[in-house]
């Protein structure tokens, strides 16, 4: 697997796309190639530069200015320094911070992905009545504004009495994770063939050993990638966070604690370039996993 | 001692909302016994099959296996096995985890299955290949394990979907007659799904021919070919030529039939169900015909037309013959047991058809 993946994903999927008309046009445009290749792709292609330089110039000057030997974030750079790097690992409040949100991270991508792993077996194997009701309901969260839900959830916990707590945050990163879940798994099981389980069921095994001697093992590099990727959301998650932590703070929750103060700034934006690249790390082995493995490819190529 | 209704349809439906994929079907099948489901894609074959597996449940009536009501039995609890159309060989394991794959309840040691895994490699011909993994398959080695898989559970009854559906013609034929020979080694019924009509009468002790989810005929080849019961059934297996008309009257044991083109029949065909008078159609297959380019010396069936066009094959040459009153030209076929050299017949050459009594089947119209 070569293909970068994903923030660029859209984009490398665009390329490919364009490498592919590329093969095919000189069938059909044979002498007129260069022209026509020209005239369609060269305005999508400045735009993709242009879209790119927006979005990653600003994240670029994190790391940029970590490294700086200056407490101000401004131009022009000092020089080459880590004592911003150092003093990230030796304050103890953050070390704390992020061990919350590995914690909470980590309760929320397995419960997230359990839940996840039903509802996508059920929404894929199972003719039921309302489906598509059922799914547009869970797949709510993900455009109800976090600010909303944030307020909505608070009320509630108040309401029941429940006392503020990383708990209550992992049950609202769950609340968002699990549709997430939910769409990375489906595409797994509608990539394989359900007469794979119908065999199973055939050779004599119920369906609770079914599901573990075939379903699970076909759908493995997707549940990966659904841990992978439900913990990112939870440990970059600020806004349900913010509204729901006691008093112990997550890490993004920490970080915006710490923007008050000027003189922590740059010790900030050292924890951002750490963040940034973990996460891209982490959701490039997400998609990475979901796109490989026993997929429809290797699987069912009869 | 085998039982002839080892399985049991009765008055067998399955809708799928407004279609009726299986449309109230009763029969019986032989302990022991090759069975084929065959008929067009679409008409309920693989429908019909998965109710006998139990993944689905007939929405009307019951099928019995060896004597018990299956409604309710899940899959897994029913004694048959199943070779899917796409055999579903478990990517993630290896041909021997494969084949042993439905053994972990069998209470056999692990060396036992072991063994038995190897017994069946060798009955596949596929000795050695068990550490291969499922990718590494052929289309005909894939077929192969997921029969072995399947009969390694020692089920009384195999399913089997098309399993020959996605080989090269070469290979079919092999596995034809390769599959025909184990049935008869293992002696376990096989209900076998197909919409070739040839492999169908190559392999099967009894066909069911099936149409948009009924059962038109259930009959050894040979009575399906020679005596099919209705127009569909005649014209679905082999080719024939069908005539519409009219009972004149009866003499003896044969009746007189006014047909399309013929003129006067006399049909002592057996065994066809058709009504004693009125409308009806007479079915003649191309072989039945004799071709003559000279009126022949015949007091039997006889009509003349003219030659429309002619095919060498080989073996055999076809011919079409215009008749008067009748628009389609009449399909001939006939054996070439002498060497023709020669030119087959002009077009628009005079000719004459002959043929016997009982080769006119009278069909309902
Ligand atoms: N699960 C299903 N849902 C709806 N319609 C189905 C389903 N399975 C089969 N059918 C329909 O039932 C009819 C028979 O299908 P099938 O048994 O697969 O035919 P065959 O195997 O003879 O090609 C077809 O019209 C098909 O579209
Ligand atoms: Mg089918």
């Amino acid at each position: 697997m070569t293909d970068t993946t994903a923030p660029g994903g859209s984009l490398t999927a665009q390329k490919a796309a364009q490498d592919q008309r590329g093969e095919e046009a000189p069938q059909y445009f044979a002498s007129k190639h260069e022209g026509y290749h020209w005239t369609a792709e060269a305005p999508m292609f400045l735009y993709a530069v242009w879209y790119l330089a927006f979005l990653y110039i600003p994240v670029l000057f994190l790391p940029l200015f970590s490294f700086n030997d200056s407490i101000y974030v401004a131009f022009p750079l000092k020089g080459f320094s880590l004592e911003w790097y150092g003093d990230m690992v030796s304050t103890q409040q953050l070390l704390e911070a992020l061990a919350n949100s590995i914690k909470v991270g980590g309760a929320v991508a397995v419960l997230s992905t359990i839940l996840g792993l039903f509802a996508a077996k059920a929404m894929t194997r199972y003719v039921m009545p309302g489906k598509g009701a059922i799914t547009a309901f869970i797949m709510l969260p993900l455009v109800v504004p976090g600010i909303i839900l944030g307020i909505s959830l608070l009320v509630i916990t108040n309401m029941v009495g429940m006392e503020l707590s990383l708990y209550t945050i992992g049950l609202a990163h769950t609340l968002v994770s699990v549709p997430f879940a939910m769409l990375v798994l489906i595409s797994r099981l509608e990539g394989f063939d359900k007469n794979l389980e119908e065999a199973s069921l055939d050779l004599g095994e119920g369906p609770f050993r079914t599901f573990f001697r075939v379903t699970l093992p076909l759908a493995w590099p997707g549940i990966l990638a659904s841990l992978l990727l439900t913990f990112t959301i939870s440990f970059d998650e600020f806004i349900l966070a913010f509204f729901l932590a006691g008093n112990e703070a997550t890490l993004p929750v920490y970080i915006w604690s710490q923007l008050r103060f000027p003189s922590r700034l740059p010790m900030v934006l050292a924890l951002g370039a750490t963040i940034l690249i973990f996460s891209f790390f982490i959701v490039t082995v997400a998609e990475v996993l979901r796109r490989r493995g026993v997929g429809p490819q290797s699987g069912s190529a009869i | 001692m085998a039982r002839d209704d080892y399985i049991s349809m009765r008055n067998t439906s399955k809708h799928f909302g407004s279609v009726k994929a299986v449309d109230d079907v009763t029969f019986d099948i032989g302990e022991g016994e090759f069975f084929s489901l065959l008929g067009a894609s679409g008409c309920g074959k693989t429908t019909l099959l998965r109710m006998l597996a139990g993944f689905e449940q007939p929405t009307l009536g019951n099928i019995f296996i060896d004597g018990q009501p299956q409604a309710g039995v899940p899959p897994h609890h029913r004694p048959v096995n199943m070779v899917f159309q796409n055999y579903a060989i478990f990517p993630h394991l290896n041909v021997n985890r494969n084949i042993a794959y439905g053994m972990r309840k069998s209470g056999l040691s692990k060396a036992e299955i072991d063994r038995r895994v190897d017994e069946m490699l060798d009955l596949i011909k596929l000795p050695g290949y068990g550490a291969r993994g499922a990718h590494q398959l052929s289309g005909g080695q894939r077929q192969r394990v997921a029969l072995a898989r399947a009969l390694i559970k020692q089920p009384k009854v195999l399913l089997l979907d098309e399993p020959l559906g996605a080989l090269d013609k070469k290979l079919r034929e092999q596995m034809q007659l390769e599959l025909r020979a184990l049935q008869r080694d293992v002696g376990i019924t096989f209900v076998f799904v197909t919409h070739d009509q040839e492999e169908a009468m190559t392999m099967s002790d009894r066909i069911a021919v099936m149409s948009l989810g009924k059962v038109l005929q259930i009959d050894s080849p040979a009575r399906l070919y020679e005596v099919p019961q209705v127009k569909e059934v005649a014209d679905f297996i082999g080719t024939v030529n069908l005539f519409e008309g009219a009972i004149k009257g009866r003499e003896g044991d044969s009746t007189i039939v006014d047909a399309e083109g013929l003129g006067t029949v006399r049909s002592t065909a057996s065994g066809a169900e058709a009504p004693e008078a009125g409308p009806i159609t007479v079915a003649i297959r191309p072989e039945k015909f004799q071709l003559t380019f000279s009126e022949p010396e015949t007091s039997g069936n006889m009509v003349t037309g003219t030659m429309q066009a002619a095919a060498y094959l080989g073996d055999r040459s076809h011919y079409y013959v215009t008749v008067d009153g009748r628009e389609a030209p009449i399909a001939v076929a006939a054996q070439n047991a002498e060497r023709q050299l020669s030119v087959l017949g002009q077009h628009h050459e005079r000719v004459w058809l002959t043929w016997n009594d009982d080769s006119a089947l009278l069909l309902t119209a």
